[in-house]
């Protein structure tokens, strides 16, 4: 008999197996995904979890039957008599479904990592304008050579810097060469007279002594090579989110928002090691929020957009060098704006904040239950369009309902062709 | 031979070695069990979920089904759905059991009977396992296959090899033989046979028969149609068979990657019939072998309590109305028969006596049990030994149910003197592969014509297939046959077509 230990054996022998299934059943997973993601906090989006996708789309048939007359023998007769007739409708003990009958499950559930999840989530999108990459913040490190060392492991010892250095060490102390004390011996062998004879080996004896004390490779000579663990340049970006929270935005807007915020959110993550995040909310005055009250907070007052884009301003001015970050900033909003704000407004986009950002996406939400293309222009959607008109890198677009957000995102971003050519809808 | 094997619930390796030895005593001397050497692996629960997915194979090739069902097995283990099978064995020589790591000391003990002896046993000696499985070779033809399907993948493609084995996994239950081959001619042993026939035939020479008329002569037509059909050896019911040695436009590779997934169907299909008595004689051996530890005192009270709770829990069965009852559950039924035969080989009543002429009463229960575990599968043990003390204890009843009968569902027999026979018969059939599987074969190739592969399912009972999957059965076969493929249903009964099915391969045939 043998024991044997498979613990220790590499696991996810069914990894492979696993990703083959994924890729097959890709269009379905993608959208189970989606569907999951509705219900998520913008953080929480990146934490992978259970999808379900259906049955029947995954399934392998087999040659089968059903219908037909049955027999079954069941154990646990408690009343019955031969020849009793049980009706079918009835439930209970008066009809009981047939063995391997048990509750189907209809659709197929399983969990995703976290890799999955997002590469999945955001397939097939690309980030517009990823030029402005900076140095920043030493997240990852890399190993590069950096010279030598007089100290390291025997496997990084570099051969040729160590050699070099021996030779140079033994010509600056004058170890006597092999070929010198060889013509010396020839000389020695070839004289005659015993006292140069003498005087000779006494010299060849000094020369050996002198070559002995100076070794060909002396510890101090040994050369390592170095390597140096140094920060990768990593590329971050800060993400504005500017919200209207003045009394005419309902929770469906707000919701619709945060939808798009967590998109984003999401996309930026995976293309920026390091993403901040900015909450702007604003009335007819801006300031600076946590997450919790950005979306939960209550607020009232007027609407003055401007106010937020001045807050933007005044952080990005603070905190965000242009140089240093890659700005996006996405505005959400019902589109109500005081009509002597407009030139604020106006002045504000093209001289402060579209010049340093990367993405501006302006988004008006609006109720649910009216269709997009019947929604009539508000004061900031002409005040927009009319600058994208004037060449200025905005995009826009509207959304009614949460089914709509991930393919308006999905437009934005899509992998070819210039988002700011394809947005106005 | 005496003293605790183990005390508390941990175990190492050599309390592990100390069980086996225990165990191997008692099944080899007191039970004279014959077994494979045995191999024993200690795995981790996610190794064990590797396991589920790729049929408790240890090795296997890639694909994408079994990524899902370890997908599936994962999640609701997760969810804490499933509980995960405290072992898996395997029908191989050395025979392997993959025993969890948490389990406790006694759960080892429980397990090690269960799997190493009791499965092992069966596994050695039913003719069913020897006549269609290959123990020794298994592991090394499972280790070939995949080799060979990770290079027709690098070869030929991941999705040509995917397709092919996703039309050949839909056809695999239908793709075993279910009767063992002819043998091979021996040529001399051939002439021996006919000159004796002819002997025979001289000696019983009757020159009336001469005069016997014969049915009208057989048209040249039909003479063609059944030398084609002897030709391509039909009607074949083994449809994996026919399409790797007559689909006219399969490559090489792709007919061998039937071969393999028809092979390994036929390696599991002597399980499928032999659930009830696999399971039955792994918990009978377990608990003959866990009682005798525990009564040599090798066992602590306290351990034995724990067996039994487990046992009991396997062995249960519920009833036709409790919610948890999904049909008969193998460990009880197996268990309760095989406990059953040994109460009739040891204390049988008149009645028994009756019914069991050839056992009752003689004494050696574990003779007519190794006996019975070398020669029978599910069908024929239940109907075999299946006995009327058992029914009525089991309170066992037969449902006729009838869509025609509006008035409802018919009981037709119950626990009584005129039931007995007649719920042994429908409990064995319902464990009858004849039954259980439709009965589709190739009857017919149109080789003057279109090349149509024609089939016929014949309805027993007027169960037909289940319309959606079977046209995407016939879907995959009409791609491995590239032309067209057609089904009949005929009613076994009045010879009437029910329905008929056909269906093109989505990649036409070159012209060639």
């Amino acid at each position: 008999m043998h024991i044997i230990d498979r613990r220790l054996n590499p696991g996810g022998k069914s990894l492979e197996n696993r990703q083959r299934f994924l890729r097959r059943a890709k269009a379905l997973v993608q959208g189970a995904v989606k569907k999951t993601s509705q219900d998520r906090d913008i953080k929480d989006v990146l934490e992978g979890g259970e999808v379900s996708i259906p049955l029947d789309g995954m399934d392998e048939p087999r040659l089968r039957r059903e219908g037909g007359t049955r027999d079954m023998v069941l154990p646990g007769n408690k009343k019955f008599v031969e020849g009793d007739i049980l009706p079918r409708s009835g439930d209970g003990s008066g009809r009981k479904s047939g063995p391997g009958q048990g509750d189907s499950e209809d659709a197929f559930r399983f969990v995703l990592s976290k890799e999955e999840f997002v590469n999945l989530f955001l397939d097939d999108l690309e980030l517009p304008d990823l030029a402005k990459r900076k140095f920043a913040e030493a997240e990852s490190e890399g190993l590069v050579r950096a010279g030598y060392s007089t100290s390291g492991s025997p496997a990084n010892i570099s051969v040729s810097r160590t050699v070099t250095r021996a030779l140079a060490r033994r010509v600056a102390l004058r170890r006597p060469r092999p070929e010198a004390i060889a013509e010396l011996e020839a000389q020695m062998e070839q004289e005659t007279d015993e006292e140069k004879k003498a005087a000779l080996a006494a010299e060849l004896e000094a020369l050996k002594a002198k070559a002995k004390r100076i070794p060909f490779i002396d510890p101090i000579d040994i050369r390592y090579r170095r390597f140096e663990a140094v920060p990768k340049p990593i590329a971050q970006a800060v993400m504005f989110c500017l919200m209207d929270v003045s009394g005419s935005m309902s929770e469906h807007m707000k919701d619709l928002a945060k939808r798009f915020y967590m998109l984003l959110y999401v996309f930026l993550t995976r293309r920026y090691r390091h993403v901040e995040i900015v909450f702007i909310r604003h009335t007819d005055r801006a300031e600076e929020v946590d997450e919790q009250t950005f979306f939960y907070g209550p607020a009232s007052g007027g609407t003055l957009v401007s106010s937020a884009l001045q807050c933007m301003h005044d952080i990005v001015r603070s905190r965000f060098r242009p140089s240093d970050w890659n700005i996006y900033a996405a505005q959400a909003s019902d589109g109500d704006n005081a009509t002597s704000d407009s030139e604020n407004v106006a002045r504000l986009l093209t001289d402060n904040i579209l010049p340093v950002s990367q993405f501006f996406a302006y988004l008006e939400v609006g109720e649910s239950g009216t269709y997009s293309f019947e929604m009539p222009d508000s004061a900031l959607w002409s005040l927009y369009e009319r600058l994208r008109a004037n060449g200025e890198p905005l995009s826009m677009r509207k959304v009614r309902d949460r089914s709509e957000i991930f393919p308006v995102f999905h437009d934005l971003f899509q992998r070819r062709g210039t988002t700011q050519e394809r947005a106005a809808s | 031979m005496s003293g605790l094997l183990f005390e508390g619930a941990d175990w190492n390796f050599l309390t592990l070695q100390r069980i086996h030895d225990a165990c191997e005593t008692v099944a080899h001397k007191e039970l004279g069990l014959d077994t494979y050497p045995n191999q024993i692996e200690v795995i981790t629960a996610e190794q064990m979920l590797d396991a589920y997915s790729s049929v408790g194979m240890p090795l296997f090739y890639k694909h994408w089904s079994f990524g899902k069902h370890f997908a599936y097995h994962e999640a609701s283990y997760r969810k804490g759905l499933m509980g995960l099978a405290y072992e898996i064995v395997i029908n191989s020589s050395p025979c392997i059991s993959y025993l969890m790591e948490e389990n406790t000391a006694t759960m080892q003990t429980l397990v090690i009977a269960h799997a190493a002896f009791g499965h092992n046993h069966f596994f050695k000696n039913n003719y069913l396992f020897k006549q269609w499985t290959d123990a020794d070779g298994i592991l090394d033809y499972l280790d070939f296959a995949r080799g060979y399907i990770a290079q027709c993948e690098d070869r030929f493609g991941r999705l040509a090899v995917e397709h092919t084995l996703d039309a050949a996994h839909a056809l695999m239950s239908h793709g075993v033989d279910r009767y063992p081959g002819k043998k091979k001619l021996d040529f001399r042993e051939e002439e021996k046979r006919a000159g004796k026939r002819r002997l025979y035939e001289e000696e019983q020479f009757n020159d009336l028969w001469r005069t016997v008329p014969t049915g009208p002569a057989k048209t040249s037509a039909v003479l063609n149609v059944e030398r084609r059909r002897a030709l391509l050896g039909l009607p074949q019911e083994n449809l994996l068979y026919f399409l790797e040695k007559s689909a006219p436009r399969l490559a090489p590779w792709q007919r061998e990657l039937l071969r393999i997934v028809r092979h390994i169907a036929q390696y599991f299909y002597p399980q499928g019939q032999t659930k009830v008595m696999n399971e039955g004689t792994a918990t009978y051996v377990h608990y003959r072998i866990m009682s005798r530890l525990h009564q040599e005192g090798r066992l602590t009270d306290g351990n034995f309590l724990e067996f039994l709770q487990s046992h009991t829990n396997v062995v249960f069965q519920p009833e036709f109305d409790d919610p948890r009852f999904s049909g008969f559950n193998p460990y009880a039924l197996g268990f309760a028969i095989m406990q059953d035969i040994e109460r009739i080989v040891k204390d049988p009543t008149e009645e028994d006596r009756e019914w069991f002429p050839d056992i009752a009463g003689t004494g050696d229960e574990m003779a007519v049990l190794r006996d019975v575990w070398a020669n029978y599968r599910d069908e024929s043990f239940i109907s075999q030994f299946l006995s009327p003390a058992l029914i009525r204890q089991l309170r066992l009843f037969h449902l006729h149910d009838d869509p025609a009968e509006r008035a409802g569902i018919l009981v037709d027999a119950i626990h009584d003197e005129r039931g007995y026979r007649r719920i042994r018969r429908e409990l064995s059939k319902q464990y009858d592969v004849g039954y259980i599987d439709p009965n589709i074969e190739v009857v017919d190739v149109d080789l003057a014509g279109d090349r149509r592969l024609m089939l016929r399912h014949t309805v027993v009972k007027g169960a037909q297939l289940s319309e959606t999957d079977t046209k995407r059965v016939l879907q995959h076969l009409a791609d491995l046959w590239s032309y067209d493929v057609s089904l009949v249903e005929v009613d076994a009964a009045t010879d009437k077509v029910l329905k008929e099915y056909v269906l093109n391969p989505r990649i036409q045939p070159a012209a060639a």
